[in-house]
C-alpha cells in the first residue's frame, strides 16, 4: 500500500502540457524541414504554369548550387554582417556600461532605452524603403548635403559597392544595437555590485573594471549575442533585397545567400532551393560550433593551464 | 510505458503529416489533369455572388467603373466594387514589378480546382510581356472568347488586328481582349524646346528627333543649354526591345536568344550616357528619381511614352502648369504595354465576365468615353480614326494638342509577333545587369555573365543564353 502511493508520478501531466508544442513543432517545423531535404534530391520546378518533376536526380542540385557563386554570395553575406556587427557590439557595450554605471547618474534612462530600441520595431523592409528614398540621388540626404555645400553634385550612394554595403550595414546597425544594448545591460546588472565596490576600494579605474571585471563576466551573453547575430547575419535578406531591388547590384556585391534562395524559391525551383537551404543549415551549424568551442574552450584551457602551473610550483 | 505512448503518438503524427503532404501533391496533380481534360470552362449552375479579379493596379477598375453599367459603387479602400444586381467584384492587386503579380496569380490558378466557388479567380489581367504565358493552349487557364459567347469576328471586328493576334494561342484561338493599343510617341517639354530650338511646334521638333542619329545630334544642342535629351537608358529600351526580329525564347526551345537590337540598345545607351545626353542618376523606370525627372525642376527634355504613360505616369508626376507638354512622332514607332483581360477557366460568373469584357473592350461608345476621360488610346480602329480627324478634340495637358493625330498612324505600323512567356524577366534583368556596365561598375563580359546568372535563377528551365556574334 505504502509502496504504491509513493510511486504516484505526476510526470504524465507534464507530458500532456508539452505535447501541443511538440505536435505543432512536428507539423510546422520538422516536416517542412524534412521535406526541404527530400526535395533537394529532386528536379522539381515550375516553368510558367507547367510543373516539372519531381524527378529524382541524386546530388545534382547540390553540385549545381555549389559553384563559385556560392562562395561569392557567402563572402558578400559575411562582409555585410561584419561591417554591421562590429559597430553594433562596440556601441552596445559602451551604452550598456554607461546606462548601468551608478556614478554617471544618467537622467531619463528609460526614455533613452526606448529610443534606441525603436528602430527594431520598424519592419526591415519598410526601413530599407525609407533609406532607399532618403539616399537616392535626388533624395533628401543629397539635397541637404548639397545645400550646406559639402558636396557639389549628388552622391550616388547606391551606385557603388562600398556605398550600398555601408548603407546596408548602417541599417543593420541601427536596427540591432538597441536590442544588443538591452541584452548586455541585463548581463551587466547581473554582476554582483560587491565586486565593483571591492574593485573601486582597491583603486580600480573605470577602464580597468570594464576590461577586467565586466567583460569577462558577461562572456556568456556576449557569446549568445555573437551566435544569434551570426545566424541573423547569415539570414540577411530583407534590407539588401529591398535596397537593391533583389539584384544585389552593383555587380552582385550585395547579393546575399538568402536573396539567392528567395530568387530560387520565387521561380519556383524547389530542388535547388532545397539544396541551398541544406548548405545554409550546415554552414550555420558549423559556425555556431566554432564560436561556441572557441569561447568555451578558452576558459577550460586557461583553467587547466593554471592548474598545471600551480602543480609545477608545488613540485618545485 | 507512458514514454512509449508519447513517442508512438509523435511518430504517428509525423507519419500522418508526411503522408498528408504526399497526398496533397497527388491531389493537385489529378486536379490539374481533370481541368485540362474537361471541355467545360465554367462551373455549372447559377452565377456566383463574388467576382474575383486579379490585376496589378487600379487602371482596369477605373475603366470598369467608368463604362460597366451595372456598377453601383466602390468601397472607399477600392477593394470591392458593388454591382446593382447584388454581386460584388473583389479586386486582388499585386505589384507587377519583379514578377510578384505573376507568382501570386500562378498560385491562385494552380489552386483554382480546389478553391470554393466564391474564391475562384473569375477574371485576370495580363500584360503584353507575359500574355503568351496565359493564353497558351496547353496551360488552358484563359477561356477562349467563343466559349464565353463572344465572337471575335463580329463582336471585336473594330479592334486592332495586332491586339487580337497577341491575345490568341498558337492555334489562333483568341483567349483575351484589350481596351487599349499602345503606340508610343515622343512627349517633350515645350519650354525646353523653345529655349533650345526656338520653337515648340510638333512638326519642327519631329524633324529634330526623326531617327536615332538625328536625335543624338539634337541632343548635343540640348546639352549645350544644360538639358538631357531623355531621362535614362531605360527610356529607350522598349523602342529597341519591341522591334526585335525573333522572340527571346522560341517556341519549344529552352535557350534565350539575345537579339542584335538589344546589343544596339546596349551600345547606343553607353554612348549616349557617356556623351552626357542622359541623366546618369536615373537608373531605370518606376523609381523615385525617374518620377522626379518628370517634374518641373527637371532638366529632361522628353520621354518616349504611350498614351497610358502620359495619363498614368507623366501627368501625376508633373507639378507645373497644364499645357507644358506636347507630343510628336519619335525616332521609331513601337508599342509599349497593353493590358489584356481574360476570363479564367473554372469561373462561376461566366455571364458577368462576358459582359465586362464586352463593355470594356468591345463597345465603341465606351471606348471613346475612356479615350476622352483618360486620354487612353483605345482599341477601336474607327473610333481612333474619328478622334484623330476631330478638329475640336484637344488635350488640356498637352496644351490643346490632339495627340491622336500622331498616335493613330503610329498604331497602324505596329506588329507584335515576337512575344514569348519569358519577356518580363528578360526585359527587367537585362536592364539591371547592364545598368552596372553603363555606370562603369563592371565590364561588358561581366554584365553578360550577370544577366545569364539572373535569368537562370528566374527561369529554371532556361539552359543557355546565346549572344549575337
Amino acid at each position: 500500500m505504502m509502496k504504491k502511493s509513493k510511486s504516484i508520478s505526476r510526470a504524465k501531466y507534464g507530458y500532456f502540457f508539452i505535447l501541443p508544442f511538440f505536435v505543432t513543432y512536428f507539423i510546422f517545423s520538422l516536416i517542412p524541414l524534412l521535406d526541404t531535404i527530400r526535395y533537394s534530391f529532386f528536379e522539381y520546378y515550375r516553368s510558367g504554369l507547367r510543373i516539372v518533376g519531381p524527378n529524382f536526380v541524386g546530388f545534382d542540385n547540390y553540385i549545381n548550387v555549389m559553384g563559385k557563386d556560392f562562395f561569392q554570395y557567402m563572402g558578400n553575406t559575411f562582409i555585410l554582417w561584419i561591417i554591421g556587427f562590429i559597430p553594433q557590439i562596440v556601441i552596445a557595450l559602451l551604452l550598456a556600461s554607461w546606462f548601468v554605471d551608478v556614478r554617471l547618474k544618467i537622467r531619463c534612462e528609460q526614455f533613452f532605452k526606448v529610443v534606441i530600441y525603436l528602430p527594431n520595431l520598424i519592419m526591415a523592409s519598410a526601413f530599407a524603403m525609407l533609406f532607399f528614398t532618403l539616399f537616392s540621388t535626388s533624395g533628401p540626404v543629397n539635397n541637404i548635403l548639397q545645400s550646406i555645400g559639402i558636396v557639389s553634385g549628388p552622391i550616388d550612394f547606391m551606385g557603388t559597392p562600398l556605398g550600398t554595403r555601408l548603407l546596408i550595414a548602417l541599417m543593420n546597425f541601427l536596427m540591432w544595437f538597441g536590442n544588443t544594448t538591452i541584452m548586455l545591460m541585463a548581463a551587466i546588472m547581473g554582476i554582483s555590485p560587491d565586486i565593483f565596490e571591492a574593485a573601486s576600494i582597491d583603486g580600480c579605474t573605470p577602464r580597468q573594471s570594464f576590461f577586467h571585471i565586466t567583460l569577462p563576466l558577461i562572456k556568456p551573453i556576449l557569446t549568445y549575442s555573437l551566435i544569434t547575430s551570426l545566424i541573423g547575419g547569415l539570414q540577411m535578406f530583407d534590407v539588401p533585397q529591398i535596397l537593391t531591388n533583389g539584384q544585389g547590384n552593383p555587380n552582385r556585391t550585395s547579393y546575399t545567400l538568402i536573396m539567392w534562395l528567395n530568387n530560387l524559391l520565387r521561380a519556383p525551383d524547389y530542388g535547388r532551393a532545397g539544396a541551398l537551404s541544406v548548405y545554409l543549415f550546415i554552414v550555420s551549424g558549423i559556425l555556431c560550433l566554432v564560436v561556441y568551442k572557441m569561447i568555451n574552450n578558452d576558459d577550460e584551457e586557461k583553467r587547466i593551464k593554471k592548474l598545471q602551473k600551480a602543480e609545477k610550483r608545488k613540485v618545485k | 510505458m507512458k514514454k512509449r505512448v508519447v513517442s508512438l503518438m509523435l511518430a504517428l503524427s509525423m507519419v500522418a503529416g508526411l503522408t498528408a503532404c504526399g497526398g496533397d501533391a497527388a491531389n493537385s496533380s489529378s486536379d490539374s489533369a481533370a481541368s485540362a481534360e474537361s471541355s467545360a470552362y465554367v462551373a455549372e449552375g447559377e452565377e456566383g455572388k463574388v467576382i474575383n479579379i486579379y490585376c496589378w493596379n487600379d487602371e482596369f477598375r477605373t475603366r470598369v467603373e467608368a463604362v460597366y453599367d451595372k456598377v453601383d459603387h466602390t468601397s472607399d479602400d477600392g477593394t470591392i466594387t458593388y454591382l446593382t444586381d447584388g454581386t460584388e467584384i473583389h479586386w486582388t492587386v499585386n505589384p507587377n514589378q519583379d514578377g510578384v503579380y505573376q507568382s501570386k496569380l500562378d498560385e491562385a490558378l494552380l489552386n483554382q480546382g480546389s478553391a470554393a466557388d466564391d474564391d475562384k479567380v473569375d477574371m485576370f489581367l495580363s500584360e503584353t510581356d507575359y500574355v503568351v504565358k496565359y493564353t497558351d493552349a496547353a496551360a488552358d487557364v484563359a477561356i477562349p472568347l467563343t466559349d464565353l459567347g463572344i465572337d471575335p469576328a463580329t463582336d471585336l471586328a473594330d479592334q486592332y488586328d495586332f491586339t487580337k493576334t497577341v491575345a490568341s494561342d498558337a492555334n489562333g484561338v483568341q483567349r483575351g481582349s484589350t481596351w487599349q493599343a499602345c503606340p508610343c510617341l515622343f512627349v517633350y517639354r515645350r519650354d525646353i524646346a523653345q529655349d533650345a530650338f526656338g520653337t515648340d511646334d510638333p512638326d519642327e521638333i519631329h524633324a529634330k528627333v526623326a531617327d536615332w542619329a538625328t536625335m543624338k545630334a539634337s541632343g548635343e544642342e540640348l546639352k549645350a543649354k544644360g538639358y538631357y535629351t531623355l531621362a535614362g537608358y531605360a527610356d529607350t529600351f522598349r523602342a529597341y526591345g519591341n522591334s526585335i526580329s525573333k522572340p527571346w525564347v522560341e517556341e519549344g526551345s529552352t535557350e534565350i536568344n539575345v537579339d542584335p537590337q538589344i546589343i544596339n540598345w546596349i551600345n547606343d545607351s553607353k554612348e549616349w550616357l557617356d556623351a552626357g545626353l542622359l541623366d546618369k542618376n536615373i537608373k531605370g523606370q518606376w523609381t523615385d528619381d525617374w518620377n522626379k525627372s518628370m517634374g518641373s525642376e527637371s532638366k529632361v527634355f522628353g520621354f518616349l511614352l504611350p498614351a497610358w504613360g502620359i495619363d498614368f505616369v507623366l501627368n501625376p508626376n508633373w507639378d507645373g502648369e497644364a499645357g507644358a507638354w506636347a507630343v510628336t512622332d519619335g525616332p521609331q514607332a513601337f508599342n509599349w504595354g497593353g493590358s489584356f483581360v481574360h476570363g479564367c477557366a473554372g469561373t462561376d460568373n461566366p455571364e458577368h465576365v462576358k459582359e465586362i469584357i464586352l463593355a470594356v473592350t468591345a463597345n465603341k461608345d465606351n471606348l471613346m468615353k475612356i479615350t476622352k476621360d483618360y486620354l487612353d488610346f483605345t482599341n477601336t480602329q474607327s473610333g481612333m480614326k474619328e478622334i484623330a480627324e476631330d478638329e475640336t478634340f484637344s488635350a488640356e495637358f498637352l496644351g490643346g494638342e490632339n495627340p491622336f493625330k500622331y498616335f493613330q498612324p503610329a498604331a497602324a505600323s505596329i506588329s507584335m509577333t515576337t512575344l514569348s512567356p519569358y519577356d518580363q524577366g528578360c526585359v527587367e534583368l537585362i536592364q539591371s545587369s547592364f545598368g552596372d556596365y553603363f555606370q562603369g561598375q563592371v565590364d561588358y563580359d561581366t554584365a553578360k555573365a550577370n544577366f545569364e546568372k539572373a535569368i537562370m535563377e528566374r527561369y529554371p528551365d532556361i539552359t543557355a543564353v546565346n549572344w549575337p556574334e
